[in-house]
């Protein structure tokens, strides 16, 4: 295979005293579908705030595309082609989704390309459509997660990055938001880390999987051995 | 109509001018003070002495023999620029100390320009130069100068133009992001120090441009002319609700009206407490401010 397009070595993560992340590697393949497993306080947030620039790493290295980023701030991470759909959605809630999603479109000057990609978002979510002159604010949950997906697919990235986009949301848009990260990553190419606590509907659509744990990678592997593996069903699936 | 009632009138509606003239520079102030607030949460204290800096730029363009229209633009920019390097090198290494600490560094600051205007340009009130010639236009007994005119214009003008500037531009929705959360706008590439140092030099411009207008209203300039109406300002973002841009117009107007009523119908002496009335009663009854709701998060 190629080189990775997300290549963690190695890397380390402390919140003051806590050490967060003990070390983990993680490769990202262009044009996969990469699933980050693991309980409560395992680590997944921090891995992809890591990756994003939010939260500085104390030591190993972050490769995208073969470049060091490990030392950026965020927002040239973003430049450089990786968005994020953070945990809790965070959406604007005094701008319109029609503003969000330009939020989304910050650093792109393609106004044909981002037009294009704003009416492709709007027949992905067509509840986005409807409402693009409301508030994000006054969205409902479920909503206003569809809106962080579409605000960070926006930018355009080469790797999007999905923090829980299930959490806290009904079975039926679950299974919405799934097929339309299926439905980016298939059409659109674009290479996907989706963190889930959800762990059967995210090792359904995903290529590979990693189980955090406590800050350390406990499993690893194809998610069709990971679905049928017994721990993991012990663990995650409820078996 | 009774000649009482008319002398009453013309007394009310001389006094809603200078209390609107006096309130516009109060929300011209103010609007700094919660644009700052609302991108950092920090209550700048300094905010004052950008307007004592604008005018002294006034003063000495003016002096120098500048029309008052180069003035005013080169006092905003002056004072916005020394605005963003206070925030550079000042606030922004303490930014994630604390409010606490953030609170005595703004104090700090104020202090340091009014005792560095003291000691440079001396603590003695200067002369503002009368750039543009007063006229004064009689209505009946209402009586009203070109300068007031004037004031009214450029505040409005200046208030337009935050109005598209905020709720209209690309910048204006990346500020409005920004003060959301800084994590959440750097996540869709906004550079947020970037976003923070424009919105001290917006909110300090305004500042500036207060500092010459009064400057040109009342003829004078001192060191610590920013003290009490950057306080002023203060309690007048507080009372439309501090952060919110509107809430600062409104509050500096209502400021400016409630002091110049009070001063007028009632006793001259009271013009400084009422603002610190007002703050007492508006903290008391409604911290929120006049334009403040209690925002309810979805979880
Ligand atoms: N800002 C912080 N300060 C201190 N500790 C933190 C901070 N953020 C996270 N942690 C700790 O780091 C560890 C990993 O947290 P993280 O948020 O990455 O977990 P997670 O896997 O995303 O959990 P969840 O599924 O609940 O979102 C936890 O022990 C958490 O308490
Ligand atoms: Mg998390």
């Amino acid at each position: 295979m190629s080189d990775p397009l997300l290549h963690i070595k190695d890397m380390h993560v402390h919140y003051g005293a806590i050490h967060a992340i003990h070390g983990i590697d993680l490769k990202v393949y262009e044009g996969e579908i990469v699933t980050i497993l693991g309980s409560n306080g395992a680590g997944k947030t921090t891995t992809l705030h890591s990756v994003s620039g939010l939260i500085p790493i104390s030591s190993g290295e972050i490769l995208f595309d073969g470049k060091p980023i490990q030392s950026l701030p965020a927002h040239k991470i973003v430049s450089n082609g990786i968005a994020q759909s953070p945990e809790g959605r965070m959406v604007f809630p005094d701008l319109s989704i029609k503003e969000n999603l330009e939020m989304g479109a910050f650093l792109r000057k393609d106004n044909k390309g981002i037009k294009e990609d704003l009416e492709y978002m709007y027949s992905l979510f067509p509840i986005l459509k409807e409402r693009s002159k409301q508030l994000a604010g006054t969205l409902s949950g479920g909503e206003q997660q569809m809106l962080a997906i579409a605000r960070a697919f926006m930018a355009a990235p080469k790797l999007l990055l999905l923090d829980e986009p299930s959490l806290g949301i009904a079975p039926i848009l679950v299974q919405a938001i799934f097929d339309a990260i299926v439905e980016i990553n298939k059409k659109r190419k674009m290479t996907i880390l989706l963190v889930e606590q959800n762990a059967y509907a995210a090792l359904k659509i995903a290529n590979r999987g990693y189980v955090l744990m406590t800050g350390e990678i406990s499993m690893s592997g194809e998610a069709k051995e990971l679905i049928t593996n017994e721990e993991i069903k012990k663990a995650y699936l409820g078996h | 109509m009774d000649e009482n009632l008319t002398f009453f009138f013309y007394d009310l509606v001389t006094y809603l001018l200078n209390g609107l003239t006096q309130g516009s520079i109060y929300a011209l102030i103010a609007l700094g003070y919660t644009m700052v607030y609302g991108i950092i949460k920090l209550i700048n204290f300094a905010h004052g002495e950008f307007y004592m800096i604008g005018a002294f730029i006034g003063y000495f363009s003016i002096t120098s023999g500048m029309p008052f229209l180069i003035a005013l633009p080169l006092a905003m920019f002056g004072a916005g620029i020394i605005a963003v390097i206070v925030e550079k090198i000042v606030y922004r290494p303490i930014r994630h100390a604390g409010r606490i600490p953030a609170l005595i560094t703004a104090l700090g600051t104020s202090l340091f320009f009014q005792y560095f205007g003291q000691q440079t340009i001396g603590a003695d009130p200067k002369a503002f130069p009368q750039a543009i010639a007063v006229k004064t236009y009689q209505f009946g007994e209402i009586y009203i100068s070109n300068i007031q005119l004037i004031i009214f214009g450029s505040t409005f003008l200046l208030m337009v133009f935050l109005w598209w500037l905020v709720g209209h531009t690309k910048i204006g929705k990346a500020m409005r992001a920004t003060s959301f959360d800084k994590n959440a706008a750097e996540l869709m590439g906004i550079n947020t120090d970037r976003i923070i140092s424009f919105t001290f030099f917006v909110g300090s411009a305004f500042a500036g441009a207060a500092g010459v207008l009064v400057g040109l209203y009342y003829n004078t300039v001192e060191p610590m002319m920013g003290l009490i109406p950057g306080l002023k300002a203060f309690v007048a973002a507080v009372l439309g609700g501090i952060g919110i841009i509107p809430g600062a117009v409104l509050g500096g107007l209502v400021l400016g009206v409630a002091e110049n009523l009070v001063v007028g119908f009632w006793v001259s002496t009271y013009r400084d407490a009422i603002a610190f009335g007002i703050l007492i009663i508006i903290l008391l009854f409604k911290p929120a401010g006049l334009l403040g709701v209690n925002r309810k998060e979805k979880v």
